[in-house]
């Protein structure tokens, strides 16, 4: 072998065998362990047994056999979608006005996007615990324009309003960067040109700037709605008892039940679902940027 | 379009600022302001568990930082020497999955293959796991950025690889390898989720703590220990930036 060869190998080789050992082995593991039958006492039973492979379907057949599984896909498909969209809409007008503050500005009103993003994840799931207390000043002040309308106070707190809330919190940087990293990229030129065409506001930022922006769009998509789809943390802290996703349900096999051949199979349909999501993603933006 | 931005903005820091501001108030409960007290920042030094908690963290935060930062370091500077089609795809996409999918395919290998207890090892393990892409992108931006005849010229000088690298490639991305190691220990720190799947009973790092205390009991001693926490890796965080730029691109999670 000679040296150039030796240090590539030496350079890339150790990486390589941790990603190996502790990413792709454990990944294997978890395909494996879907297919064979739970333990006694949880866990796994033995692979072999009574002189044959214990290898099965059940956990597949199970999972298409009671519609509950597949309604909490779809509910966390949903959830994770309309994340999505309100993270667009959050993001949006904050990464065109960055676009458009002088430059020295724009780094710091990225930063100040960011920065909420250093703090503890829990800690920021946390603090819509107390905004939507039943105690607090928000649903007080909710709460009484509810009850001034005739209805039955609304609990704020453990609720998919609250799931929904958390979910956009934890996820919304993940929009803005890449939108203003696309729209950074717009030549303004194009603006004043369909403006001396005649073009009002309104038309300006939907026959150019938003076509312009959607691999930012899609980019920003995959960022929040991937996340979303496998979070358990943010529906069991904000969400009530009937407010459980795929995450949840997942959680529950390895650390509650103790089923794990059901929990890598749950594991194996999200990962399917993130792949699929990942591939879409990826096409759109492609094919979006063949049009701009 | 400034108005929404601004109250998108407000959204941003209206509950953090919240979360602060109650760690100081003189009540057991959220709700009402009753006065200024430090006094749940006396409770959170007397707490035991907490204080092991932040202990393990930090150990765990140290130990995960060094070791993917020369993993990470490797990676990187393969990744950006070599054609490599594996590697990055191994790096990166433990950084892009949901989280819970690498806890718990973890979790399943080190009980059932490796059969090792669950607890500083495990975590530790894990933590490198996803810190080693994070590290590994910083590093092959830097050297994106850089002229390769310098590489060229040490060799020409006759230079081995080891030279090259100790006296030319790692001096120059030095504040990217600072960079990384100082992100490492962020989201070591900060990590909730795998270590949630890989700690088992025994052990509790800070964030492991929180939970438990949101679930069982909000007392205010959980926005000190925010406040605090909150305070150490915004800290971090502005230090790692000042070494390298791309980390407030990079920190997204």
């Amino acid at each position: 072998m000679n040296k150039e060869k030796l240090t590539r190998w030496l350079v890339s080789g150790p990486p390589f065998l941790f990603m190996v050992v502790f990413f792709v082995l454990p990944a294997l593991i978890m395909v494996v362990a879907s297919f064979r039958f739970p333990g006694e006492h949880g866990g796994l039973a033995p692979m072999f047994e009574n002189s044959s492979w214990q290898f099965t379907l059940e956990t597949y057949q199970f999972f298409f056999s009671d519609f509950i599984y597949t309604e909490i896909f779809l509910k966390s498909f949903l959830i994770a979608g309309l994340t999505t969209v309100i993270c667009i809409a959050m993001a949006y007008p904050v990464a065109l006005l960055i676009t458009r503050v002088p430059k020295r500005f724009r780094d710091v009103m990225i930063l100040l996007v960011v920065l909420p993003f250093a703090s503890n994840f829990l800690i920021r799931v946390y603090a819509w615990m107390i905004i939507l207390g039943p105690q607090s000043a928000f649903s007080v002040a909710i709460n009484s324009v509810v009850t001034a309308f005739g209805f039955e106070p609304v609990p704020l707190l453990f609720s998919p309003f609250a799931v929904i809330v958390g979910m956009v919190y934890v996820h919304l940087p993940f929009m803005v960067l890449p939108l203003y990293t696309n729209l950074e990229k717009h030549d303004p030129i194009l603006l004043d040109a369909a403006q001396d065409l005649g073009a009002n506001a309104w038309r300006r930022f939907w026959k150019v700037t938003w076509p312009l922006s959607l691999p930012g769009v899609y980019a920003g998509s995959a960022l929040v709605f991937i996340p979303v789809l496998g979070m358990f943390a943010v529906p069991d802290i904000l969400g009530g008892t009937g407010d459980i996703l795929i995450g949840n349900l997942i959680k529950e096999q390895f650390l509650g039940t103790r089923d794990w051949p059901f929990g890598s199979t749950l594991s194996i349909m999200l990962t399917l679902a993130v792949l699929a999501i990942a591939a879409l993603a990826m096409r759109f933006s492609r094919k979006s940027l063949s049009y701009a | 379009m400034w108005f929404a931005a601004l109250l998108v903005y407000l959204f941003l820091y209206l509950p953090l600022t919240v979360v602060v501001i109650y760690s100081f108030n003189d009540s057991r409960l959220n709700a009402e302001w009753v006065g200024f007290t430090w006094r749940w920042y006396e409770v959170l030094f007397q707490d035991e568990e907490m204080i092991q908690a932040a202990v393990n963290s930090i150990l765990i935060a140290l130990g995960a930082s060094l070791i993917a930062t020369m993993l990470g370091t490797m990676a990187g500077i393969a990744m950006h020497r070599y054609k490599l089609k594996a590697l990055p795809f191994l790096v990166i996409t433990p950084v892009a999955m949901p989280e819970i999918l690498l806890g718990v395919s973890l979790l399943l290998f080190f009980i059932q293959v490796l059969h090792l207890t669950l607890g500083l090892l495990s975590v530790l393990i894990a933590h490198i796991t996803f810190c080693v892409g994070f590290v590994a992108i910083v590093i092959r931006a830097r050297l994106a950025g850089m002229d390769e005849s310098i590489f060229e010229a040490a060799r020409d000088l006759g230079a081995t690889p080891w030279q090259t690298f100790r006296l030319v490639t790692l001096p120059l991305i030095m504040p990217a390898v600072i960079a990384g190691a100082l992100m490492s220990f962020t989201l070591s720190i900060d990590d909730f989720v795998i270590t949630f799947f890989t700690a088992g009973v025994g052990v509790s790092t800070l964030p492991l703590q929180i939970y438990s205390m949101i679930k069982i009991a909000v007392t205010p001693e959980v926005n000190a220990v925010s406040t605090l926490l909150m305070l150490l890796t915004l800290g971090m965080i502005l230090l790692a930036a000042r070494f390298d730029k791309t980390v407030l691109r990079g920190e997204t999670r």
